[in-house]
């Protein structure tokens, strides 16, 4: 992808949106809460990729990880920027974005555990969340016990907790208020 | 297996830690919550008691034990207990975590199998409970399983802990499968990135509409909950005669469009999606054989999402390849004298597509309206799918729609020809020898993509124009290309008449015959 990115393949480039827009997008969106802003921060985040595919570096990690934390970067820097120009904030605002910045890092990383965790993990979780079957459903599809679809769900949840790195006992902070 | 806060994995719960101590009011409050009346104090009333144990209430419980913050959650009010997904202002999490609150499927928990025979009389133990947990939190185990865990964490505190963390890992589940992208964002995206940057190896203008719909496509596909797989999709075309259906799933059409798309992939060069075998029993097989064939070789897998995944890297790779092929040619023989000028290459490079045909078995198109075809397709095929499985899907946008109605008028007194040829229509009423100026019929589409066309209507090769007009049909862009689609009868297509009855009637066949399967 990158040595077609280099080149200067137009398809390359619809089919690298293709991949991974709807992850730059939600991850924009975490940051910044707004659509408008969140399609700016997309074109943004594309825009750099085509005009700087060398600077991926395949030896970092996955092209998947790259795109995420660059647009975390992109949209961090337009809150600020918006954040700016909105004049001087009071102190609670301050916070307030600041904790959606890192509540945005740690969906960044949610992601990067649930894309690399085991497809095995992930399938249970996909069918318990996303297509809201129970265990014991989930198992029928999957084709295992109900004790390895209690153990996958339970697992795979572990490992995405770990995304977490406030300690779970923490002090509520700024998370009961909205 | 064991928890990260359980390392040991059995035996007795370990001594609740300093917070814990605040929690035991709230964890108290729990069964006093199954207890209460159905509807007492809930807004909307839309929680039926069967619901009432579900995860997100129970979390309320741990998540007070956490928070030691206990004033706000005292009422019965799940909607109002702060969740994980405000802690992270993000609305398809949130939209998610609605899913899990407490009104989450209002619609389904008897659809829901409660075969779980654990009941109070059997106390599960410890490990078991343990090994609930993420089932808990996903709210996926039965009602008694999930009673029973909850009466545990008032007294296990490894247990409640954990509980706790996986809860809030659940409100970082998200898919980004889930999003629904603005299909125009995709477009601006490309072009501004291409404005900053220009290809040096560019989608040809007429690839753009297949590029552009076969991602649209995609994206409805990735947005399709499983079950949705298997709605019945209805593949509707005219056959010459008269409206024909035929019932297939979501993974049908996907092969459809996989095997006919597949004729202009082998044109690039491309493998063929059908197997040499297959192809070698129907030579030169049309859209409807290859269709065929493919469905019968893909039987085994007629409705799973699997079949999304073939048919997405074909088009890709003919959009790739497509590309390489006009970028080869438009730097051919004569970009050596003028390499700048761009516009005359892309034209050089248009003229020696037009020369490559695509076989569609009986008929062939030349590369560019192939392409242009295929995306026509891929359109009106996502609209039947989205139809399915009621969603909403738009037309192209207007820059796309142009060459695609443009096509459909083009091959207009081809179809009327062939429609004569069969039988199908009266002969001409003169003999109009190429290059004569004929008998003609203005088309007049309105709308986005729309424009003026003016047709031969006694021979493809007659001179048409204004002042030979016998008849004049006016019609909407998108009835148009419902028309050409074979999805409205040519009778009842939504169109301004005037002039000659028999030669609006020959055109309008004529469109509704373009459809195939």
């Amino acid at each position: 992808m990158q040595q077609r990115l280099e080149r200067g393949e137009a398809a390359a480039l619809g089919e690298l949106y293709d991949r991974f827009a709807s992850l730059v997008h939600s991850l924009a969106h975490r940051v910044l809460d707004d659509d408008e802003a969140s399609d700016h921060a997309t074109r943004d985040v594309f825009a750099y990729i085509w005009q700087n595919p060398h600077s991926f570096d395949p030896r970092e990690g996955p092209m998947r990880s790259w795109i995420a934390a660059l647009t975390q970067r992109t949209a961090t820097s337009r809150l600020r920027r918006l954040q700016r120009s909105d004049g001087p904030c009071s102190p609670e605002e301050a916070e307030r974005i600041e904790e959606q910045v890192r509540a945005a890092a740690t969906a960044a990383r949610a992601d990067y555990i649930v894309t690399s965790m085991p497809s095995s993990l992930r399938a249970a979780l996909e069918l318990a969340y996303f297509q809201r079957r129970d265990y014991r459903q989930a198992a029928d599809t999957l084709g295992v016990t109900e004790d390895e679809a209690r153990r996958r769900l339970r697992l795979g949840l572990q490992l995405l907790s770990s995304a977490m790195t406030r300690p779970a006992m923490a002090p509520p902070g700024p998370r009961g208020r909205r | 297996m064991s928890g990260p806060s359980d390392p040991d994995g059995q035996g007795p719960p370990r001594a609740p830690r300093g917070t814990r101590e605040s929690a035991a009011p709230g964890l108290s409050e729990e069964p006093e919550l199954s207890e209460e009346p159905e509807g007492a104090g809930r807004p909307e009333g839309a929680e039926r008691p069967e619901e009432r144990g579900t995860a997100s209430e129970a979390y309320r419980v741990p998540r007070q034990a956490a928070a030691s913050d206990l004033s706000p959650l005292s009422g019965p009010h799940p909607p109002e207990v702060p969740r994980q997904a405000d802690a992270y202002d993000a609305p398809d999490v949130s939209r998610r975590a609605e899913a899990f609150g407490a009104s989450r499927r209002p619609d389904a928990p008897s659809g829901r199998p409660r075969p779980g025979p654990p009941r109070a009389s059997e106390p599960l133990d410890h490990t078991v409970l343990k090994s609930l947990l993420g089932a808990w939190a996903l709210a996926a185990c039965s009602a008694e399983e999930t009673a029973a865990v909850e009466a545990h964490l008032t007294d296990c505190a490894p247990c409640a802990d954990e509980a706790l963390r996986l809860r809030d890992a659940v409100g970082l589940l998200h898919s980004e499968d889930s999003l629904d992208l603005d299909p125009e964002l995709r477009a601006q995206v490309l072009e501004g990135c291409l404005e900053s940057r220009p290809a040096r190896i560019p989608l040809p203008v007429w690839a753009a509409p297949f590029d552009a719909e076969t991602a649209r496509l995609d994206a409805l596909l990735r947005d399709m909950a499983g079950d949705e797989w298997r709605a019945p999709v209805r593949l509707r075309w005219f056959d010459g005669r008269r409206e024909t259906d035929r019932e297939t799933t979501v993974a049908g059409i996907l092969g459809h469009l996989l095997a006919v798309d597949g004729l202009v992939a082998a044109g690039l060069g491309l493998p063929d999606p059908l197997p040499d075998g297959a192809l070698r029993v129907e030579h030169d097989a049309g859209p409807q054989a290859r269709t065929e064939l493919y469905w019968a070789l893909d039987r085994a897998a007629p409705h799973t999402p699997a079949a999304r995944r073939p048919w997405r890297e074909q088009s890709h790779a003919m959009i790739r390849d497509v590309s390489f092929l006009t970028a080869a040619e438009a730097e051919g023989p004569e970009a050596a004298g003028g390499a700048a000028d761009t516009a005359g290459a892309a034209d050089t490079a248009e003229t020696s597509a037009r020369t490559r045909l695509v076989s569609y078995g009986g008929f062939s198109l030349p590369l560019p309206d192939a392409f242009l075809d295929r995306a026509f397709e891929c359109w009106k095929h996502a609209q039947d799918i989205a139809e399915a499985v009621d969603y909403p899907y738009g037309p192209p946008v207007a820059a796309h729609l142009t060459p695609l109605v443009d096509l459909a008028a083009r091959q207009l007194p081809g179809a009327l020809a062939a429609r004569r040829r069969a039988g199908l229509a009266p002969p001409p009423r003169g003999l109009a020898p190429a290059g004569a100026p004929g008998r003609t019929l203005h088309l007049e589409v309105e709308g986005d993509g729309g424009g003026d066309w003016y047709l031969p209507l006694d021979s493809p090769g007659a001179r048409a124009g204004p002042e030979e007009t016998v008849a004049h049909v006016a019609l909407d862009s998108l009835e148009f290309c419902q028309l050409a689609a074979g999805h409205v009868p040519p009778l009842e297509a939504a169109a301004g008449q005037d002039g000659d009855r028999d030669a609006i009637r020959d055109v309008l066949f004529a469109a509704a015959s373009l459809s195939r399967m």
